[in-house]
């Protein structure tokens, strides 16, 4: 299908899409294209983040809104992450639909009040009679030396909250589509997205369509090893998968796309055919995601499991700086190659 | 930049009386708490606000049904003044069905829609932005509805409080910031916790309006919360009611707090004695607007509805277990 493919280059992307007469974009132009329709359609759609209406537009994402909705709409605010979470709170209870953007995700802990103790609870605890229909963006950065403070991936510990869904579209198509099922869902909804995938490029459709939230998908089949890609994780995989190919070695790809609720069943499923399995992931190794993960496999079916599982995640220190300690720090299709010529040798053994 | 206030006429009888029965609603209703809690059937946090009645009367007799009201954990009071039966507060007190939250909240959370009560925090300073944003979305909708934030002085140093006051400053928002100044956060006073106890110079710092008040003089509130409720929904922007009051109960529960050293009684004793109903009484004796029949008939009918209201609570059922997972997410998107 053109919505599930990942396309690892443009060239091939532009080739593929031609022959059916399909559009391809990038995810930053899929994810403006998203936000201008919402607007248009729902007058009680609007924009607000730190300087989300200067020339750079949140990496492209919002470029030209302010112009073309002004800036009650598109609107700029305090330094005041906080505060600024509980009045966007206060606007959805009073039946608008905020969209609260932040240009990395490290500003996230600055609202944990506001996002755990306030919107997460608020439906539960008024017995479902206000409910809370905010949008939260938040992107993780990487590279040029960011460091600690400017690319934390913290999706784990928003996974952990009940109450509150978190997606984490990888591809333009499902940028588009899970913000727009997110705009939609009538509840706190984190968008975390991967600065490194807004050039990836892909099939996006012109109208408005929804990717449901809470729904895995199959990127590649495989059969030997099962690799759950969470977000940019996905096409470190891909390229894995290409290069293990040559050696005979076949990866399964899915992608969980939502983190909270977790949609385990193409996961279990792709388990029951290789028996092994791999989690890439964006984050620190320590009560993450792919922990969750490999919980549930051994809760509801232990017995798939016949070799070792591995975590390919950040190592539990914060990000350095220095070239070759973010080298050091970032793993990638190499890592995730060897550890399937790890869980192979484990298997011949 | 304090601002005079401007000299009002005395408000009119029935607006006097229906102060007067707000704040016996607000006290008996509490007291009906203390009288009950002992039974231990009551099982939620119960922040008594006896002693501040005057504030809830006075600011909400201002507002619409529309307009918007975010509180906190000591929100009994707010809510009852702005419409709330109190038979689905105690039936949520209870933990019941027909309780206002279906039992998911207690007493630290009222919810109320239908009266503009969009439900309260039990984190200090955690509506007050919450608040705001009701106002913003009023602002944006270009209606002319008004949202209200209760809260006490210790919230007043939460960051929260700060962010919202100068964004709503910022934007001109239809908000009235009412502070509940009873000079204690649980146990700990006021003069430990601030250098000066001037909250409303807090909110002028960033430009807005504020007013300081006696909140035990339930006219002098109704006044100054007219004040700020017309400027707001006249697009004027957002103001600050900074209104000195005593909590006569503990932080929490139905005792007084000065048995376990918690405070001097001799304080209590003394605000006691500027007690808001019984000055305020008195007040209306004195101009002929009231006679002891009247305020026994009226405590009369107030003691019968909280009591049946009680009842109603009490026979109400418990959720079903089922219900556990229920209400974390909202299910009907549109």
């Amino acid at each position: 299908m053109p919505w599930t493919k990942i396309y690892l280059d443009k060239e091939q992307m532009e080739q593929t899409l031609k022959k059916d007469g399909l559009r391809g974009i990038s995810y930053q132009q899929a994810m403006l294209e998203a936000h201008e329709q919402a607007m248009q359609a729902d007058e009680r759609v609007f924009l607000i983040g730190e300087g989300i209406d200067d020339p750079g537009g949140v990496f492209g994402t919002t470029r030209g809104l302010a112009q073309k909705f002004g800036k009650d709409r598109v609107m700029d605010m305090p330094i005041a992450e906080n505060g600024l979470t509980g009045i966007a709170i206060g606007a959805a209870a009073a039946g608008m639909k905020p969209v609260f953007i932040h240009m990395r995700v490290d500003f996230l802990p600055m609202c944990m009040d506001q996002i755990v103790n306030h919107a997460a609870k608020w439906c539960y605890m008024t017995g479902g009679r206000v409910n809370i229909p905010l949008v939260i963006r938040a992107i993780i950065g990487r590279g040029w030396g960011s460091a600690a403070q400017h690319s934390q991936a913290l999706h784990a510990m928003f996974a952990h909250v009940p109450g509150l869904k978190v997606v984490m579209p990888a591809t333009p198509y499902d940028a588009k589509g899970l913000f727009l099922a997110a705009l939609n869902d009538g509840n706190p909804v984190l968008i975390i997205e991967h600065r490194w995938t807004f050039e990836a490029v892909g099939y996006v459709p012109h109208e408005m369509y929804q990717v449901p939230i809470g729904q895995s998908i199959t990127r590649r089949a495989g059969r030997d090893i099962t690799v759950v890609a969470i977000s940019q994780m996905v096409y470190e995989a891909m390229k894995a998968a290409a290069s293990l190919e040559q050696e005979g070695i076949e990866l399964e790809i899915v992608e969980p796309r939502t983190i909270s609720p977790l949609d385990m069943e193409p996961i279990i499923e792709s388990l029951g055919r290789t028996g092994r399995l791999i989690i890439a992931d964006v984050a620190w190794k320590t009560g993450s995601v792919g922990s969750e993960i490999v919980c549930q496999v051994c809760e509801r079916s232990p017995g798939l499991i016949k070799s070792p599982v591995r975590k390919i995640c950040f190592p539990d220190v914060p990000t350095p700086c220095s070239p070759s300690l973010e080298k050091a720090f970032y793993p990638g299709s190499d890592e995730i190659a060897q550890a399937a010529r790890d869980l192979m040798r484990h298997q011949s053994k | 930049m304090t601002p005079t206030p401007a000299i009002m006429d005395e408000p009119e009888e029935k607006i006097l009386t229906d102060l007067l029965r707000t704040m016996l609603l607000i006290r008996r209703f509490e007291e009906k708490i203390v009288e009950v809690y002992g039974v231990q059937d009551m099982k939620t946090p119960v922040h008594l606000c006896v002693g501040q009645e005057a504030i809830a009367a006075g600011v909400c007799a201002n507002l619409r049904r529309d307009d918007y009201l975010v509180t906190t954990h000591r929100g009994h009071g707010h809510c009852l003044a702005k419409g709330t039966d109190p038979k689905i507060l105690f039936a949520e007190f209870y933990g019941r069905v027909d309780g206002c939250c279906r039992g998911k909240g207690g007493s630290m959370h009222p919810v109320d829609p239908e009266n503009g009560i969009l439900g309260a925090s039990a984190i200090v300073g955690g509506a007050i932005p919450i608040a705001a944003g009701a106002a913003l979305a009023a602002k944006m909708k270009k209606t002319d509805r008004v949202a209200v934030a209760f809260f006490g002085d210790g919230a007043s140093e939460e960051g929260t409080f700060q962010e919202t006051l100068n964004f709503s400053a910022l934007k001109a928002l239809p908000a009235v910031f009412v502070c509940e100044k009873n000079y204690y956060a649980t146990n700990s006073h006021l003069s430990a916790r601030q250098s000066h106890d001037d909250i409303a110079r807090r909110a002028e710092a960033h430009g807005v309006q504020a007013e300081r008040l006696d909140g035990n003089d339930v006219v002098a509130v109704y006044q100054a919360a007219a004040r700020a409720v017309a400027r707001a929904r006249a697009g004027n922007g957002p103001t600050l009611l900074d209104c000195k009051t005593y909590r006569w109960y503990g932080h929490v529960g139905p005792v007084f707090d000065y048995k376990t050293g918690c405070r001097p009684k001799e304080e209590l004793d003394e605000w006691m004695a500027r007690c808001p109903i019984k000055t305020f009484t008195a007040r209306l004796m004195q101009k002929g607007l009231l006679t002891q029949v009247k305020l026994d008939r009226m405590l009369a009918e107030t003691d019968s509805r909280v009591s049946q209201a009680l009842e109603f609570g009490r026979a109400s059922h418990l959720p079903d277990a089922a219900e556990l997972t229920q209400h974390l997410f909202h299910q009907n998107a549109k």
